[in-house]
């Protein structure tokens, strides 16, 4: 076993106990900080896969982003002394009736359709330059139409959360 | 690059899988919007897994544009769950019926 395979399993370890953690954990203040470490492995599998933009991005965006307005967003909505959040128990048989479903068809699906791909010899090179390349040429349109989207985003929410007066 | 492709897609499948249990089972509007960022982190692991395997880098824009709608999403749902949770003091989803007739 290599070390890359070493790596990888460390990261799809942590990736999958943490978001065990996330679902499972009683306590809303545990499920954010563990919901950090599944962000983390997550963006440690991007670098795996030679995704080193995005992997930067995805701890920029969702670490530095979204945890700290979900983690705003519990404090500002609950009790954090008195944590009470219960788990729907007249659901959790059809609930996992269906997870068992979902899962068991993707993992089916990718199985038996990409199970013989080999990876591609390829040198590792940096993915930026011709990120930037694409999304100022081919994908400009797109680019433009997602900051119109965040823009559009950010006056909504601060219109939604302000104090009706 | 020694781990096969379909590793990384059953692991962003787990995830998946993960995520609707989550939706499927907890009451808490803040632990659903989390459970919601699972799903989409399992959905962008499987587009740059793919992007890489096939060497073609327009998966990478993909997955940077369901990043950028990700965050708008977060943004305007916890802004809503604030607003909900002024007018009801709740944010257990069970309650919030306000748009049922």
């Amino acid at each position: 076993m290599e070390l890359f395979d070493v790596v990888f399993y460390v990261f799809a370890f942590i990736t999958v106990v943490s978001a065990f953690i996330v679902v499972f954990s009683r306590n809303i203040i545990y499920a954010a900080f563990s919901l950090l470490f599944t962000f983390f492995g997550v963006a440690g599998l991007y670098v795996l896969l030679n995704a080193d933009f995005l992997a930067v991005t995805q701890i920029l965006i969702y670490v530095g982003g979204i945890l700290v307005l979900l983690l705003f967003g519990v404090m500002l909505t609950s009790n954090v002394i008195n944590v009470d959040i219960k788990t729907g128990t007249i659901q959790t048989v059809p609930a996992l009736v269906l997870v068992a479903i979902v899962a068991g068809s993707l993992s089916g699906l990718f199985y038996s359709t990409w199970k013989d791909v080999s990876a591609p010899e390829t040198s590792v090179v940096t993915t930026t330059p011709a990120l930037g390349k694409m999304l100022m040429t081919t994908y400009l349109l797109p680019f433009e139409i997602a900051s119109v989207v965040l823009l559009v985003a950010l006056i909504g929410a601060t219109f939604i959360a302000r104090r009706s007066t | 690059m020694s781990i096969p492709l379909h590793y990384y897609l059953g692991l962003s499948a787990v995830l998946f899988a993960i995520g609707v249990a989550g939706v499927l089972t907890r009451r808490n509007a803040i632990v659903v919007f989390m459970c919601i960022e699972l799903m989409l982190n399992s959905v962008n692991l499987t587009l740059i897994a793919f992007a890489s395997f096939m060497g073609d880098i327009s998966g990478h824009v993909l997955v940077f544009f369901v990043m950028a709608v990700a965050a708008a999403e977060a943004t305007v749902g916890l802004a809503i769950v604030i607003a909900l949770f002024r007018n009801r003091q709740t944010v257990n989803i069970d309650e919030i019926n306000i748009l049922k007739w």
